[in-house]
């Protein structure tokens, strides 16, 4: 059942922030096709530290695909591949015997590329830091069944927060726009009764916060595709209109 | 050295003692609060509660997490979801029943005042998290679902599809990033502790190490809160996250701090078995795949045949024969042994025999497909996409894997080590789960220590030192410790060995697991106090870390962490060797009833076992903290 | 510490706040979202004058004097209440607007785009972007020039020797009867179509106009609406070469103005 497969590896090597970068090439042999896509790298580091090369930086941490920390840019997509797959759940045997792999950091202006594959995404707490909370201190939350919270309104909230924010959907679009990871927090937050009281305020903070770091949103679609937990565009559309709805309304209650 | 271990347990009846102390502790008056620097190590539930609270107090916080954001702390992946005693579902769940249910799946080894306290408390959590925007699973009418969960007989179990732990985080780290904005937490990412700074006996700041450049920074502060989790990764394979150590926790201990009962540690009965050597973690699948899937191995060893091609009668639903009562919802502990036990008899299933079926055709037939679909949908397709199997299709194949560590730093009832202003919450602290963790109970503990116990007994400690500023880091204590670090660091990279750091983790590992593993005997755990340190010298001389100091350096940051995990593993031995009795998670095969279940012998260990740090080479010695009952009837666990 | 708290904030924002803040409405213009919106709705208006323009254009198919009906009608929109062509230079001063903040939208968040994109040099790949949503920079230009072209060539008639002012009849098919030319606007109508397909269907997302039951029309829409500009817009220089719109070099306006003038001679 179990087989292995060979590897050409074209993975970007870059001392640090300022260094230049360049494609190095590695073959990566006798590859288990029921290894992840992080176990071949694991193995290939192991190999490199052998022979006495710097291993690969590549980050990772739970390798379940929940943490978010792991992403890499796989043959020119976003985590690879699959489809609805972290970087981390990838398997081999998503991949052919002899295959070429060019592997890349997520780029963007706002990632700048750390070492290697490693990049740095605080732009994206920025945005959460922003507004991406609702304001109830510690002890002040009343019974949590005070307020229902009926199915249609629960499942999109839901499938909002399961962002897990990766940065594959800045990484995979075009215009290194972050509108989907944004769409998702501001949404997740929007559509919950909880969350109504500073849905203006959290909009209009939110949405200027990403772009002051982000490009702008061209709806090419890129980022849905490369959402490993499948998040639809539908949130950027919803969270243009609570946008403009908050300008509204902001100028109103702010007098 | 040490006086007698004082858990300064509050007097009175159960019910009062968390209020009557909540009375009794002195307070910070609010303006005063900002006059006091915490530090919070951590950022998982445990610690982005802590600081999120403590700086809407208005303390002045300074968060260090080695994570690239707060929000990937390892609370992230878990995945069932939190328990509280809020009887919503009318089905006679109370607080007193959690504590109990808590108690005795801790098989009698926590503390009464401490786990009455996390019972109580539970209810304000989902509050808490409710008001947050956490989305937990819903009713058709809008109002808060539940399920029950590993072993409970009541349904308090609250849950956010397959992602509670997530969504719980996502909570705490929202309500950190609000702090961050409004000025009263400093968040320091990419900052790994690496020493506790002591002064006069008390704890007053840490050094970190900055994982992009190097840089080594002291911090000043107060008090010290670790929230930096447990430490499963001694296995190398468990489902812990990959960056999980013991670290913050050991070097703390190796400043005097305590190290409580680290033999407990908890096997996840449903994983998916490991598929080759080069294997870098084991992914668990929901423990509530149990409340539907039927688990059973081949009767004959070395069954070659498919599973759909064996016959019910030649198959062995283990857990349903030897426990009737309780079935495949055995504990996780009992599970876990079970599946060892059949595996090790030959009778394991799949290419390596490495674990035995979870299997849902049963289930399928009698609620349709659509059913199974829609409960665990997402599960099965994370099976699918890791195991190239379609577990609608095929049972799924699962086996025991590393994935709470229950022991961990001694604290009093108030979260704090016997080293005054080194407090530890979460998974960190040895504190509530006893020798067996509950499932639903890790997020409710964390989330518990730092919203709702710590900003109350923080005050309590800091209250003495109103008027006083924190130390200068300009003192000697800060440079010393700033010193050893630095000195650590060029070591690793001066050993000039052959064998990367990864290589040693597995070995050291496979030494743990085989040997203070599921079933841990006298022996065994003798040839593990030889072996691990012979181990480990060959790693001190033959490790090899490649690369400089000054830049992101993954092998150099390892190379720390695995030192750290030998040295527990040495210390997981003693205790195991120490405490001849079987109880929870700790299972000594001397120690076992006919039947085969755990015998605890509560005469002689119905106690803390919490480790001193005696210097390096030396013996650790062993302090106990003896447990008292006034409220439960100690029993021997029967599952049957 | 300095260092430390370096590490503790993002990097640097790649787009700087606005030096001057407008006031509201205006300031919405300042961001992107707010941009976005303007983009959506003034290409709607220009839809909708594409659209009209070309149905209106089908007059071409009755004859010379009923396009130069319809020339007239719509200098005479509004005569009741505004003097003769006002309305019409209203509309095309709405138009124009519409036109240049369309493209003073689309150029400032191009260069947005630009700041805080990074080429990855290993290329990519694809997924969802459509030929017509990775080009729009491309035929928006393409479009731009084209139009420039248009006004040039058949109202202002730079390059035209034959051309008759007000006798859009006359130009159209003296103008597209030039193979070179019939080329031009194949192509630059065939952009535009490319450009409406993913502009008429991000619009929808750009404005917030997004229920999941009938998302799926919207692309539909799009195309529709595409196909049909790309039909009439086509049909011009191609009925035009296979000489069904033609005039012989006859200007039907110039005709009627000699006719008027000779009247008013009696």
């Amino acid at each position: 059942m179990s087989s292995e497969i060979n590897l050409t590896l074209q993975v970007w090597r870059q001392d640090g922030p300022l260094a230049e970068g360049r494609f190095a090439t590695y073959e990566a042999s006798g590859i288990s096709i029921d290894a992840s896509f992080l176990e071949m790298l694991d193995i290939v580091n192991e190999r490199l530290i052998e022979s006495g090369e710097a291993p690969i930086v590549f980050e990772s941490d739970c390798r379940e695909g929940i943490c978010g920390t792991c992403g890499l840019m796989i043959n020119g997509q976003a985590h690879g591949p699959q489809k609805g797959t972290a970087t981390c759940q990838l398997h081999m045997r998503s991949f052919n015997d002899g295959d070429h792999i060019t592997i890349e950091p997520w780029r963007a202006t706002s990632f700048p590329v750390l070492r290697d594959l490693a990049v740095d995404r605080r732009a994206m707490d920025a945005i959460i830091a922003a507004g991406g909370y609702i304001s109830v201190n510690t002890g002040a939350a009343p019974d949590a069944n005070l307020t229902p919270v009926p199915k249609e309104t629960a499942d999109p909230a839901f499938d909002a927060a399961a962002c897990i924010g990766c940065g594959a959907c800045v990484a995979a679009c075009p215009n290194s726009a972050a509108q989907l990871f944004t769409a998702a927090k501001v949404q997740h937050l929007n559509l919950l009764p909880q969350g109504q009281a500073q849905r203006w305020a959290r909009t209009e903070a939110m949405v200027e916060t990403m772009e002051a770091f982000f490009g702008s949103c061209t709806n090419h679609g890129e980022c849905e595709e490369a959402c490993p937990k499948e998040i639809p565009i539908d949130f950027i559309a919803w969270t243009n209109r609570d946008y403009i709805k908050a300008k509204v309304k902001n100028r109103k209650l702010a007098g | 050295m040490l006086g007698s271990l004082d858990a300064r347990i509050p007097a009175g009846s159960l019910e009062a003692k968390w209020t009557d102390r909540k009375f009794s502790m002195r307070l910070v008056s609010p303006n005063n609060k900002r006059r006091f620097d915490v530090i919070v190590v951590g950022s998982g539930l445990a610690g982005a509660s802590a600081a999120a609270s403590l700086g809407e107090l208005g303390y002045r916080v300074k968060v260090l997490t080695y994570h690239d954001s707060p929000r990937r702390a390892h609370s992230i992946a878990a995945q069932g979801g939190i328990n509280a005693a809020k009887n919503y579902q009318n089905d006679g769940d109370s607080v007193f029943r959690l504590f109990y249910d808590t108690i005795k799946g801790g098989d009698y080894r926590s503390r009464e005042a401490n786990v009455y306290r996390l019972a109580e408390v539970s209810v304000d959590i989902i509050d808490q998290a409710t008001a947050q925007g956490v989305p937990f699973a819903r009713e058709y009418g809008g109002l808060l679902d539940n399920r029950s969960f590993g072993g409970a007989q009541v349904s308090r179990t609250f849950y956010a599809r397959g992602q509670t732990g997530q969504q719980l985080l996502l909570g705490a780290y929202s309500a950190l990033m609000r702090q961050v904005a409004a000025g009263t937490v400093e968040l320091h990412t990419r900052s790994e502790m690496l020493e506790l700074v002591m002064h006069e006996g008390r704890a007053v700041g840490v050094v970190t190490r900055d994982l992009i450049d190097g840089e080594i920074t002291a911090h000043s502060a107060h008090a010290v809160v670790l929230a930096t989790g447990g430490y499963g990764n001694v296995y190398f394979l468990s489902t812990n996250a990959k960056m999980c150590n013991v670290t913050a926790a050991w070097r703390a201990h190796r400043k005097g701090a305590l190290f409580a009962n680290p033999c407990y540690t908890q096997i996840h009965p449903t994983c998916i078995p490991a598929s080759d050597d080069f294997q870098s973690k084991l992914t668990l699948m929901s423990e509530s795949l149990r409340n539907d899937g039927r688990i059973w191995v081949p009767t004959a060893h070395d069954d070659g045949r498919a599973p759909d091609e064996i016959p019910d009668a030649d198959r062995d639903y283990f857990l349903e024969r030897k426990y009737p009562a309780f079935g495949n919802l055995v504990p996780r502990d009992v599970a876990s042994r079970n599946a060892k036990g059949v595996v090790d008899e030959g009778r394991g299933v799949g290419p390596r025999r490495n674990g035995v079926y979870l299997d849902f055709s049963d289930a399928m037939a009698h609620d349709g497909e659509a059913v199974i679909r829609a409960k665990y949908g997402n599960l099965f397709d994370m099976y699918e996409r890791i195991t190239g199997e379609n577990p609608y299709r095929v049972p799924m194949r699962i086996y025991p894997a590393t994935h709470y560590t229950m022991g961990g730093l001694w604290v009093d009832y108030e979260l704090m080590s016997n080293v005054p202003g080194l407090f530890v919450l979460g998974e960190a602290n040895f504190s509530d789960h006893g020798a067996n963790r509950l499932g639903a109970s890790a997020l409710m503990q964390g989330l518990a220590d730092g919203y709702f116990i710590l900003p109350y007994t923080i005050g309590n400690y800091l209250s003495d030192f109103l008027g006083d500023p924190a130390l200068d880091t300009s003192e000697p204590v800060f440079a010393d410790a700033e010193q050893a670090v630095a000195d650590d660091v060029s070591r690793w990279l001066s050993i000039g060995g052959t064998r990367s750091v990864d290589h040693y983790h597995r070995e050291l590992g496979k030494l743990v697991w085989d040997y203070i593993g599921m079933a841990r005997t006298k022996t065994g755990l003798e040839k593990a106090l030889s072996e691990i340190p012979a181990l480990r010298e060959e790693y001190l001389r033959n490790v090899r870390v490649l690369g400089s100091a000054d830049t992101l350096n993954q092998s150099l940051e390892k190379a720390g962490r695995v030192a750290d995990l030998f040295e527990l593993a040495e210390l997981m031995a003693r205790d195991a060797l120490a405490r001849e009795e079987s109880c929870g998670g700790h299972f000594r095969e001397e120690h076992q009833t006919e039947e085969g279940e755990a015998r605890r012998d509560d005469q002689n260990f119905a106690h803390v076992a919490a480790w001193e740090w005696s210097g390096e080479g030396a013996a650790p010695t062993r302090h106990c903290e003896e447990l008292e009952f006034e409220n439960v009837e100690l029993t021997q666990r029967s599952y049957k | 510490m300095a260092q430390a708290i370096t590490r503790a904030s993002a990097p640097p924002p790649v787009r700087a706040a606005p030096r001057v803040r407008l006031p509201w409405p205006l300031s919405i213009y300042q961001t992107a979202v707010g941009k976005k919106w303007v983009m959506g709705l003034t290409g709607i208006a220009l839809l909708g004058f594409i659209l009209v323009h070309m149905t209106g254009n089908l007059h071409l198919y009755e004859g010379p004097r009923e396009v130069h009906e319809y020339a007239e009608t719509l200098r005479n929109l509004g005569t009741e209440i505004v003097p003769r062509t006002w309305l019409l230079w209203a509309m095309r001063i709405g138009l124009i607007a519409a036109f240049a903040l369309h493209i003073h939208s689309a150029y400032s968040l191009s260069r947005m785009s630009l700041a805080a994109d990074q080429r990855y040099p290993g290329g990519r790949n694809y997924i969802a972007a459509s030929f017509a949503s990775r080009t729009m920079r491309w035929t928006g230009p393409i479009i731009g020039l084209y139009l420039f072209y248009h006004l040039a060539d058949l109202t202002w008639g730079w390059f035209n020797p034959d051309f008759v002012r007000g006798d859009p009849y006359h130009n159209v098919s003296e103008s597209l009867s030039s193979v070179p030319v019939a080329i031009v606007y194949i192509v630059a109508n065939v952009a535009l179509a490319v450009h409406i397909f993913h502009g008429a269907w991000s619009m929808f997302q750009s404005l917030g106009v997004n229920s999941p039951r009938y998302n799926h029309l919207r692309r539909y829409l799009a195309a529709t609406l595409a196909g049909v500009i790309l039909a009439g817009n086509l049909s011009f220089p191609i009925f035009v070469q296979a000489g069904v719109i033609d005039d012989d070099g006859r200007s039907f306006v110039e005709e009627l103005r000699h006719h008027g003038a000779a009247e008013e001679d009696h």
